[in-house]
């Protein structure tokens, strides 16, 4: 027997409230559960940016197209860890694949993941990439020549036909990637939306709800990256690109709120047998993570935020550099909330009793597989991944396509 | 172009005709849209019947001992409630542990409406959430309607946990795969009764098949006024309530 388990969950006892049933004192889907679809919620996000540019002609952001593309397949690398880590049998994770049972949404997961990274991000990143590999392999020796002809598949032309037809081929790939992002993160909604059991979850919009604010995490997590990441390397940043960019976001965020608003409005109009005991929680439990960090602080202050930026950009020419203020803090926030609603979501649809009769309660462990160091680690991996991606794989002529003198150098200079 | 529009009036005709909608049809889980058909052979069911539970826990002691369940009170395959309604409307529940002593205080305590005991366990329902999220296949429904795990492929996703709306899962803390009431299927398969039914000093607990018209659990079915947990769900429980008071959920 596992003394450990018992003892955290015999701590938990005095913090029932109300009855629940005996099986229910355990929060099975915890941190890693949380962090899995903030992390698959910033690849499609991500993506979707990325396709802006390429499927809807929005040229202000072209400066970000790279950067989401890397960032998108820098996250989805480390969404499967999550999962498989919190496996009770982590060693089994491949009979997902082997012996799928086709009626489950969760089985659904492997083959979901490989058509986006192979069909999608991989492919698009490919040819992104390819002439510029081309030439990294021409201009360097040894073994950074020897990754660069093998990363290009030692394709060597860069003749006007084959360029023609990356281009092309960009475009097929983006829009297919656009249903494929939506597929990769509705399905991470579907999973919590289709379970009956559950009336926190059990709802069609929780899949849409999924998708805005994988959008939403995205663009900001992007935007938040371009702006710490360009003047670090010595440019400047495009501010008509950013604002662009922002517009987006607040539109997404919009949009966002709205459906989380009628999802809520909806339930207490309906006012279920469920009602009582999901007021009392999000009035108890998760009253700080829902109403102050979801909804105040990742949602209505950004939105605020940018709000006044349009206003007082057109009245009073706000300057730059407040306005680039008010974008990085609005960012950081919307992260916040993103992850908060996450963690709304999962934890909170495991702290009522499915007799809805009381709650209980989860304790974040710190060590250990299901501690909050390992879900730090796993969400700053996907930045160290990117760090190596952007290295292999230079964005800077893109980054800075404004044109700032003298930065071009520094990004041959191997950043 | 004869050979186009040949083609084009075949594939209209076939999507017309029954044969179209039966291949989409086959996308969904058929049981999740036609009810249970009859069926041949054996199909096992459980009748609790409310009233004549004395809540001594017997059954949970038995159901630990025969199938290994961890001795801690987090994980069990089947438990006990005590309802208590007073008379201003509150309802109180409660799971009572093995060795808790059937408090007498119903006779006593003035302001007390009813109580009762609930006995619970795996629904094993016709119709189960379990089977149809377990993205392995370990979840899984004999012929016989009994819903079991194996624990060989199980990876411990514990999806199923959150498919079953009755609380009857839990992850075994030794094996790390997900484990409930099996009707205990290795004394059934030898004609016996499972423990929990056979240690029940009241006969609150009643098991049999429900095919057969003579057995007692026929009976209990055909005397009784029967209910089951949480029908607005379609899972179609097949453990049945004789008795049964709505704040039961």
């Amino acid at each position: 027997m596992n003394p450990e388990i018992i003892r955290s969950l015999q701590e938990l006892l005095p913090q029932i409230q109300g009855y629940i049933y005996p099986n229910e004192i355990e929060i099975h889907w915890g941190l890693l559960i949380v962090v899995y679809p903030y992390i698959t919620g910033v690849v499609a996000g991500a993506f979707i940016l990325a396709s802006l540019v390429k499927v809807f002609n929005v040229k202000e952001v072209q400066p970000l197209y790279r950067l989401s593309l890397l960032t998108a397949l820098a996250y989805l690398l480390v969404a499967p860890m999550a999962l498989v880590s919190h496996l009770g049998h982590p060693g089994r994770f491949y009979e997902i694949l082997l012996t799928p049972q086709t009626s489950s949404a969760m089985a659904m997961f492997g083959f979901v993941y490989a058509w986006y990274l192979m069909a999608v991000l991989l492919l698009e990143i490919w040819f992104v990439h390819r002439t510029d590999m081309i030439d990294m392999a021409e201009n360097s020796t040894g073994a950074t020549r020897l990754l660069y002809r093998a990363l290009s598949l030692f394709s060597k032309d860069k003749g006007e036909r084959a360029v023609a037809f990356d281009h092309k081929a960009l475009k097929v790939i983006t829009i297919v990637g656009i249903p494929s992002a939506f597929l990769l993160h509705g399905y991470v909604g579907f999973i919590f939306g289709s379970i009956k059991a559950n009336p926190w979850w059990s709802s069609v919009l929780i899949p849409i709800v999924f998708l805005f604010s994988a959008i939403v995490s995205g663009i900001a997590l992007v935007v938040l990256l371009y702006m710490i990441i360009t003047p670090l390397t010595g440019g400047k940043i495009n501010m008509k690109c950013v604002d662009k960019a922002v517009d987006f976001l607040f539109y997404a965020v919009i949009v966002d709120f709205s459906l989380e608003m009628v999802d809520f409005i909806h339930r207490v109009y309906q006012s279920e047998e469920e009602i009582k005991i999901l007021s009392e929680m999000v009035m108890s439990k998760l009253f700080l993570s829902l109403i102050i960090v979801q909804v105040l602080l990742g949602m209505l202050v950004p939105l605020l935020l940018i709000s006044l930026t349009k206003i007082f950009k057109k009245r009073f020419s706000l300057n730059e550099d407040m306005r680039k203020m008010v974008y990085f803090i609005s960012v950081i926030l919307i992260q916040f909330g993103i992850f908060a609603t996450r963690w709304n979501v999962v934890i909170g649809g495991q702290m009522f009793s499915k007799s809805f009769r009381g709650l209980t309660t989860y304790k974040m462990e710190f060590g250990g597989i299901e501690g909050l160091l390992y879900a730090i680690v796993l969400l700053a991996l996907p930045i160290a991944i990117l760090f190596v991606l952007m290295k292999v794989l230079p964005p800077w002529k893109e980054l800075r396509e404004e044109g700032e003198t003298g930065t071009e150098a520094l990004g041959g200079a191997g950043m | 172009m004869n050979g186009r529009r040949s083609f084009l009036r075949g594939f209209f005709a076939v999507l017309l005709s029954g044969g179209a909608i039966e291949g989409v049809m086959k996308l969904f889980p058929s049981k999740a849209l036609a009810k249970e058909t009859a069926r041949t052979g054996k199909w096992y069911g459980y009748g609790v019947s409310v009233d004549k539970c004395i809540g001594c826990a017997r059954c949970m002691d038995a159901c630990k001992n025969e199938n290994n369940v961890p001795k801690e009170p987090f994980f069990v395959r089947t438990w006990v409630e005590r309802y208590i309604t007073r008379k201003n409307g509150q309802t109180t529940v409660k799971a009572i542990a093995p060795g808790d002593e059937a408090t007498p205080e119903a006779a006593s305590d003035r302001t007390i409406l009813r109580s009762f005991f609930v006995p619970k366990l795996c629904n094993q329902c016709a119709n189960p959430p379990c089977v149809q999220v377990c993205p392995v296949g370990a979840t899984f429904q004999t012929g016989d309607g009994v819903v079991l795990v194996n624990e060989k492929t199980c990876i411990g996703c514990r999806y199923c946990i959150q498919a079953c709306p009755y609380g009857a899962r839990y992850l075994h803390p030794k094996t790390h795969t997900a484990d409930k009431c099996t009707f205990c299927y290795h004394r059934i398969s030898q004609g016996q009764l499972p423990a929990c039914v056979e240690v029940c000093p009241t006969q609150a607990r009643i098991f049999g098949d429900l095919n057969a018209a003579a057995s007692p659990m026929s009976r209990f079915l055909r005397m009784n006024k029967i209910h089951t947990l949480k029908p607005g769900l379609n899972t179609e429980p097949k453990a049945f309530y004789a008795n049964l008071d709505g704040e039961v959920r």
